[in-house]
């Protein structure tokens, strides 16, 4: 499929570019519909807690209020108010129980939105206010449980089993077993074990999640700033007991996602508010909203190692803990999917993996650019800089000692293939100098560097279709649902249709996903799209192109003509008319894990990898450290466009960097503290590492479209460990625990210096 | 909130150049205004606190984050938003370099940095990295593209002084 290629591989700008420069990109948040309500909502101010009463009457008392919606009110118009995509745990607005910070108890509709938000503060909440658990660990054995019984949404076989489970925190569990972990731990020269730990973090998308619903005539039209348009149609469709071709999804370009607008968040909500208001509604989240709605997964996680004499890791333990928050959203799927590259990149013949999904009382957690992997490879790859030097190894020599390479089985029982881990190792060590000499600073200034690298498989099996229409004028259309947020997709996709019908890209247009109009797609998540996407359009683009083949031979060309393909349509159709439709599905193969073992043949259809290097600067006598380089290295197959890619691997790093360093979510007695961007640090351009690279290794997946793989979460994998590991060579302190602020630094300083500082 | 005769009024203004009148709520910001009185989403609230810059304009001459703008001060003003600096059809030096340099991905701040772009140009038509950066702390970018950013005003910077 490789070969010569002459529109994908080129760094063509972002179809949308010239919109975004001047304002006029279309995103939900700007839409206004006539006769449209604004929705504020009154939210939780408890973590855990029984309604006694909702005193709504001031609220309704203020003029130019519309309504006041409860829970109770909700049920009217959907009577079974629950949703999510692996259990049905979550209410519309919160009923008889509030069970985290921010959950949406009622909500105020008013033409002027000032007016709902004022009113919104106006209802009163009476709370029997109950006992907490907001540590995952705890949530395993506590007395609080979250949810009285599980609900699993059966869409997902692996949780079948878990219904009507009542008393328990535990989500999902997941075991792997390869090889005999405790045999080799027996046996072992040496053994390793150390805990880690991740915060909460938000994805803090800069257009705040929105939907706008409008029912009406037995049919819904929901626009919504999503990152799963066919799943928010299902969804809704289920809720409402309608046919999915009664509810209509439509999106634009996304003011961001990483995973913080994947499957439903305001849509459910905004759909019952317009049956309720027999108007369209616009539900606009706030940033300090957003913390409310969906974050990242805490983790804590259990690791340990039995290494022989020569520094191979024969065997490797682990025991991870997903704290899910209140509702699991698809924490399941993470404790599952990422659950099983918890032992990293290497060639271990003995692994015992054991995840755990939990529910606790802190505000819900889901996918967040790389779905558990960067929390896991935090642990791992700081659990592995600690044996390299405890061991007196070099760090990369001790990685490439025991790198996974192609051919090998993962612990997961699939083989891996086009994954280029040892290559970009490699590639990060020859960028780093890593051979060379360093300068360790001097006096109370001291300089480190140090490396990690992570993997991941695709989430899967899941399906993308694509329709590729070309015009009478031989312009062409792609309908695919795959939502643009950044990463531009549209563009990939607008390349791939270019390539393989010859049709140059100022005449292709990619519409934007509308259920309507717009094929099934799974999602975009996971950095699945290049690949499942890419396949459906590229297939999608080939049966047109047939078609327009059988075409020229139906009026009488001969193979190999060079006819102009306006020219065609005009000999077909007498005039400039018609048009010919190229559509298809793709599913990769896969074959799912037994659940005992864990185990599949075939567990993902591509392995996605990324590492990273990074020199710090740490002040021993106050703990300040900054990055004076970062490289990032990822295997993505082929590019399909290179400056994009780049940029996403760069991006990926960035946002990574602030959940290392400064940015975390503090629950202190029940209250989330921070939820704004006041409190709540993300990188600025001042965080910027000194000197930045991003890049990738020449490869090819082979089973992709034109050698081309996922991409976006890749360059988040390597960098928290990466500075630990660094800081950890600069001045010989150990930080376990995220984020690493100067403080966590400046204690383990003091602790070094045998002088422990209270925690006040 | 409650007595909304006198929570309205009349502003004039200069936006992009030409003349204009809003009837506006008197705890509307300037970014509530642009979006509903005149179609213009170029500004656009986020973070609601003035610490992201999405929804800067330039009222006067001095870049401001329209979400702590009441736009009743904009009553006399000459506004400027990111829709008013293509001339037509031809994108300013800022745009095509923001463009050219891949300085944006989801593209919702974009207009802040763009706009200040030109205010530090304005004010210092060959910056530094350094005072780049420091002229473009008050707006962030959750997608990351600082790198690009910095490319693009240097890039930017290069086409006006050969224009």
């Amino acid at each position: 499929m490789a070969g010569t290629t002459t529109t994908v591989g080129r760094s063509f700008p972002r179809m949308e570019g010239r919109a975004k420069v001047t304002g006029r990109a279309e995103y939900v948040y700007n839409l206004r519909l006539p006769n449209m309500l604004h929705a504020k909502a009154c939210r939780s101010t408890i973590s855990h807690g029984r309604i006694r009463s909702i005193d709504t009457s001031a609220a309704e008392a203020t003029p130019g209020v519309h309504h006041v919606v409860t829970g109770a009110d909700i049920c009217k118009v959907l009577p079974e108010p629950f949703y999510g995509p692996a259990f049905h745990d979550q209410p519309i607005l919160a009923l008889e129980k509030v069970r985290h910070y921010g959950e949406p108890i009622a909500v105020v509709l008013a033409a002027d939105p000032h007016v709902a938000e004022l009113a919104a503060q106006r209802i009163v909440v009476d709370y029997e206010e109950l006992p907490a658990v907001f540590d995952e660990v705890e949530a395993m054995t506590s007395d609080v449980i979250v949810h009285e019984e599980l609900k699993p949404a059966g869409t997902f076989a692996d949780l079948k089993h878990l219904a009507g489970k009542r008393d328990t925190n535990l989500a999902l569990d997941y075991h792997l077993r390869h090889g005999d972990a405790d045999k080799a731990f027996a046996e072992a020269d040496r053994v390793f074990e150390h805990t880690f730990s991740t915060q909460q973090t938000m994805h803090t998308p800069f257009e705040p999640m929105i939907a706008i619903a409008d029912v009406r005539n037995s049919a819904a039209t929901v626009y919504t700033s999503t990152q799963s348009p066919s799943f928010v149609r299902y969804e809704l469709a289920r809720l409402l007991g309608w046919p999915e071709s009664s509810v209509r999804v439509k999106t634009s370009h996304l003011g961001g996602g990483f995973g913080a607008k994947v499957y439903v968040k305001t849509e459910a909500l905004a759909l019952a508010l317009s049956m309720i208001a027999h108007r369209p509604v616009r539900l606009a989240l706030t940033m300090e909203e957003q913390f409310y709605t969906i974050t990242k997964h805490p983790s804590t996680f259990r690791i340990a190692s039995a290494v022989d004499k020569n520094g191979k890791v024969t065997a490797r333990k682990c025991e991870v803990w997903w704290n899910g928050g209140a509702y699991a959203d698809i924490g399941p799927r993470v404790t599952q999917k990422s659950g099983f590259t918890a032992a990293g990149p290497y060639n271990i013949d003995n692994v015992s993996i054991d995840s755990y999904a939990l529910y606790t009382n802190r505000p819900p957690a889901g996918a967040l650019r790389g779905f558990g992997i960067p929390q896991l490879v935090w642990a791992y790859e700081s659990h592995t800089d600690i044996i390299a030097r405890e061991m007196g190894i070099d760090p990369v020599d001790f990685r490439k000692r025991n790198i996974l390479r192609n051919g090998r089985m993962q612990a997961v029982g699939t083989v891996v293939k086009d994954g280029e881990f040892e290559a970009i190792l490699d590639e990060l060590a020859k960028r780093m100098d890593w051979d060379k000499p360093f300068d360790r600073g001097s006096g109370t200034v001291r300089r480190g560097r140090g490396v990690a690298i992570g993997f991941k498989a695709s989430i899967s099996p899941t399906t993308s279709s694509a329709i590729v229409a070309v015009n009478a004028d031989g312009s062409c259309i792609v309908y695919c649902s795959t939502v643009d947020m950044g990463q531009g997709s549209d563009t990939a996709m607008a390349q791939i249709a270019s390539e393989v019908l010859d049709i140059p890209m100022e005449k292709i247009r990619v519409v934007n996903p509308d259920t309507d109009v717009t094929p099934y797609d799974m999602s975009t998540l996971g950095s699945r799209s290049t690949f499942h996407m890419g396949h459906a359009v590229r297939l999608a683009a080939a049966d047109a192109r047939e078609k327009l083949l059988a075409l020229a031979k139906e009026i009488g060309l001969p193979e190999g003509h060079n006819t102009p393909v306006p020219e065609l349509f005009v000999r077909k159709f007498g005039m400039s008319a018609g048009a010919i439709i190229g559509s298809a599905n793709y599913i990769p193969d896969f074959t799912p894990p037994n659940y005992s073992t864990g185990q599949s043949p075939n567990a993902t259809p591509f392995w996605m990898s990324g590492a990273t290097g990074v020199e710090v600067e740490v002040d021993t006598e106050t703990g300040q450290m900054r990055i004076l380089r970062m490289i990032n290295v990822c295997d993505i197959g082929k590019a399909i466009n290179p400056v994009v890619v780049e940029t996403q691997i760069s991006g990926a790093a960035v946002m990574q960097l602030g959940f290392t360093v400064s940015e975390e979510m503090v629950i202190e007695n029940g209250q989330l503290t921070n939820p704004s961007l006041a409190d709540y640090r993300i990188p600025g351009i001042f965080d910027m590492p000194s000197v930045m690279e991003s890049g990738f290794v020449a490869a090819d997946q082979q089973n992709g479209p034109f050698g081309a793989k996922g991409v976006g979460e890749s360059g988040t994998f390597g960098v928290s460990p990466a500075i630990a590991n660094a800081i950890e060579d600069a001045v010989g302190v150990r930080i376990t625990k995220m984020p690493i602020k100067a403080e966590a630094i400046y204690r383990a300083l003091c602790v070094k210096q045998g002088r422990e500082l209270s925690d006040d | 909130m409650t007595d909304t005769k006198n929570s309205r009024r009349t502003i004039r203004f200069t936006l992009n150049g030409r003349p204009v009148a809003a009837d506006i709520g008197l705890n509307q910001n300037i970014t509530e205004v642009l979006q509903d009185s005149f179609g213009l989403g170029g500004s656009r609230e986020s973070c609601g606190q003035g610490l992201c810059g999405c929804c800067t304009v330039i009222m006067d001459g001095k870049a401001v984050t329209g979400c702590l703008t009441l736009a009743a001060f904009a009553d006399g003003a000459s506004v400027t938003t990111v829709e008013g600096l293509a001339d037509g059809e031809t994108l300013s030096a800022e745009q095509e370099a923001f463009i050219e340099t891949g300085a944006f991905q989801c593209g919702f701040c974009t207009p802040g940095f763009i706009l200040m772009t030109k205010q530090l140009l304005d004010e210092n038509p060959d910056p530094d990295d350094e005072e780049i950066r420091h002229y473009l702390s008050g707006n962030l970018c959750r997608c990351g593209a600082y790198p690009e950013i910095v490319k693009a005003v240097r890039l930017a910077a290069g086409k006006r002084r050969n224009a």
